[in-house]
């Protein structure tokens, strides 16, 4: 049986039901004070003025990405050159017994997963499923890092996809330092700034390794999503 | 008494008298309080955010015709088939219609709470699909055969050994006492499946209005791969979901963490904004977004508990509610449990069958207080007292209040009555809790206080007249 849409019926409804204005309740307590005039609600460089503070100093937020880093259990590697980071990949390729990575073409990216000399899958041009379910490690790129938040940006364009950021076990993120913001509204700024109107499907904060709390709400790593998340940033 | 109030008489009784199952909540809820308020802390202001993030929501509900146009505008403009349901009823049809046509044999589904308002699962199994939750605590209820527990932590009346004895005897798995491990066999089954899934079925946190995305926050990565892997994405959303701008996210996301679930931020906060795009390499080829109202338009109608719209189901009331933490979730027999449940399910499924929700609150007001949106949920507990009262008065509390008020008004009378007290306490005492004390729904578990031999009225005067006494004697 097909099911035919709502939309006027429901837009009908919900037009009768806001006839009746409900009052500002967190406007003022005072029952006799006038309604508070309605400025529109508070615009997002409010929002620093609560959340966590951000240093303003770019050393600052190193700082803060990486004390948040350790509290997710992220292993941060902070490194002076692209040859540094090629030696680091290979560090983890061989103390994690990677025996084939996934990666995607990325400017910043692909030129250091190849060094690997790994069987290397590249998400690009569309891949298999079991394929991808194979892969020891995914090596992407980002939009942007988050230092209020030790959060990671990714879309479908700056991380080869939807999957490869979530599905392989080992998640490997390269950034420049340059791509260090302070907070999530900036990162989202920043996303507006490079994608609006031509959004991606998809983007997403990544913020440390997949983790649940459901058994007796005690902390495991590695639910669903990569068991470990490693981020190198180069300069 | 409604049937819908007998059960939860009877479960509420018998889970307050349950001292492990208490234990085992108040353990859980421990943790969860400590890391909340050390996170909480590193707020510049959280009662400032608070406000905001009220206001934010207020101007969403308060013009949801509006900004929930521009969201079906903007994220059909990417190719999302939106269909908007006015029943429940609508949108199981609908989205059973999709995995007939597209020939979904199994599905793989993240937690969606809206999808157990409206029986999702049942509809989609009739009609011979097999649907897998994998959220970890839901997959746990779904093999017990349970409704989620908690509208945030499903699974968390359980402990580890009866987990372990589940998962040996529905998957053959070898009894462990590490959570590790556990969650190390759910991960390995479900790997399966979402690889093999024809459907991925989600909820959504948030629905951004300006640019037509949903958001969706989870720890476990579930939704992410329930959302990448399969050719057809359906999310199921209730149309207060709504936030008008994108960078409102910047502050919903992270209080949604803290309050929720004592993080600061979730492990994943994803954006969706349409199925694959040309140049992508993956994602859905069909992405359907399913708007629901299924009475949410009733209680937009009502401007006093409008607010209760505002709700980002982040479970914060539930943690801090001592009924809650006493009755636990089961006993409530609603989807949405604790203080919200309590306010919003009256509307949605009924006033005089869900009543009695609404009294069974001690009104202390911690749910209001915990809030991040700040609902008023307390006096909207009182108010529901007052809609079922007016709209079926009770005739044994008619008659209890204006007799009150008579004697009140009489005071010879309530000079008589208060003579009379002392003289029928004790009689009280002789029936006191069984089938013959009218006060027994009262008095089987609690004493009347013993009236005293002296009024306060007759103290007085004593006490004024042996002063006058020693004055005159001096």
């Amino acid at each position: 049986m097909a099911a035919t849409d709502q939309r006027n019926e429901v837009f009908a409804r919900i037009r009768e039901a806001l006839r009746v204005p409900a009052p500002h309740r967190h406007a003022a307590p005072a029952h006799d004070a006038a309604p508070a005039p309605n400025d529109g609600p508070p615009a997002s460089d409010a929002f620093r003025a609560w959340l966590p503070a951000v240093g303003p100093s770019l050393n600052d937020q190193l700082v803060m990405f990486a004390f948040n880093c350790n509290q997710l259990r992220t292993e941060l590697r902070t490194l002076a050159s692209l040859d540094e980071a090629a030696a680091q990949l290979a560090l983890l390729a061989r103390e994690n017994n990677w025996r084939q990575i996934a990666s995607h073409r990325h400017p910043l990216v692909l030129p250091l997963a190849e060094k690997l000399a790994l069987p290397t899958l590249l998400t690009d041009d569309g891949y298999a499923i079991p394929d991808l379910e194979r892969c020891h490690a995914a090596i992407t790129g980002c939009d942007a890092l988050v230092a209020q938040t030790g959060s990671i940006l990714v879309s479908s364009g700056s991380a080869g996809g939807r999957a490869l950021s979530v599905l392989p076990p080992h998640h490997v993120v390269i950034a420049q330092r340059s791509q260090l913001v302070p907070d999530l509204a900036a990162a989202l700024a920043l996303a507006r700034e490079r994608y609006a109107p031509n959004w991606p499907s998809f983007l997403s904060f990544i913020t440390g390794p997949s983790r649940t709390g459901d058994i007796e709400r005690i902390l495991v790593l590695g639910a669903h999503g990569p068991k470990q998340l490693t981020v190198l940033i180069v300069p | 008494m409604t049937a819908y109030a007998r059960e939860f008489k009877r479960m509420a009784a018998r889970y307050t008298s349950d001292l492990r199952h208490r234990g085992l909540i108040q353990r859980a809820l421990k943790g969860y309080e400590t890391k909340r308020d050390e996170y909480k802390g590193r707020y510049q202001n959280w009662s400032e955010a608070r406000q905001a993030a009220s206001e934010i929501k207020w101007e969403a509900i308060n013009h949801l015709d509006r900004h929930l146009a521009e969201f079906i505008t903007k994220i059909e403009a990417r190719g999302t088939r939106v269909f908007v349901a006015g029943t429940g009823a609508q949108a199981r049809d609908y989205i059973v219609g999709v995995a007939k046509q597209n020939r979904v044999r199994s599905i793989i589904k993240s937690k969606s709470m809206t999808a157990e308002e409206i029986g999702l699962n049942e509809a989609l199994e009739h009609a011979g699909c097999t649907v897998f939750e994998s959220d970890l605590g839901e997959f746990i209820v779904q093999l017990r055969r349970e409704k989620p527990y908690h509208l945030v932590f499903p699974a968390m009346h359980l402990t580890r050994d009866e987990i372990s004895r589940l998962f040996h005897d529905e998957l053959g798995s070898e009894p462990t006492d590490s959570p590790e491990e556990l969650t190390m066999i759910a991960r390995r089954v479900m790997r399966k499946n979402y690889c093999a899934a024809d459907m991925g079925i989600s909820g959504a946190n948030f629905a951004v209005a300006e640019t037509g995305m949903i958001s969706i926050t989870e720890n476990e990565g579930n939704a992410r791969l329930s959302t990448s892997l399969p050719k057809i994405h359906i999310a199921l959303v209730g149309i207060e979901k709504i936030v008008p701008r994108l960078e409102d996210l910047a502050l919903f996301l992270p209080m949604l963490a803290t309050a929720g679930a004592g993080q600061p931020l979730t492990c994943y906060n994803t954006l969706y904004g349409g199925p694959r795009q040309p140049g992508e390499c993956d994602g859905p080829e069909q992405f359907h977004v399913v708007l629901l109202d299924n009475r949410r338009t009733e209680l937009l109608a009502d401007p006093e508990q409008r607010d209760a719209l505002h709700c980002i189901r982040c479970g914060a009331c539930l943690n801090v509610c001592p009924i809650f933490r006493n009755v636990g979730g089961h006993a409530y027999g609603t989807t949405y449990q604790g203080p919200i449940g309590s306010v919003i399910t009256p509307h949605l499924r009924g006033l005089q069958d869900w009543k009695h929700l609404s009294a069974s609150s001690s009104l202390c007001g911690a749910c209001t207080e915990a809030c991040p949106v700040g609902i008023d949920l307390h006096h909207h507990l009182l108010q529901n007292r007052r809609n079922a009262a007016r709209e079926r008065p009770s005739l044994s509390e008619k008659i209890l209040y204006a007799g009150f008020v008579f004697i009140m008004r009489h005071p010879v009378l309530y000079r008589l009555s208060t003579r009379l007290a002392p003289v029928f306490f004790p009689l009280h005492r002789l029936v006191k809790g069984t089938f013959f004390d009218p006060l027994r729904a009262w008095t089987q578990t609690r004493d009347l206080p013993v009236p005293a031999r002296q009024s306060f009225h007759a103290y007085w005067n004593d006490k004024m007249s042996n002063r006058k006494a020693r004055h005159g004697g001096n």
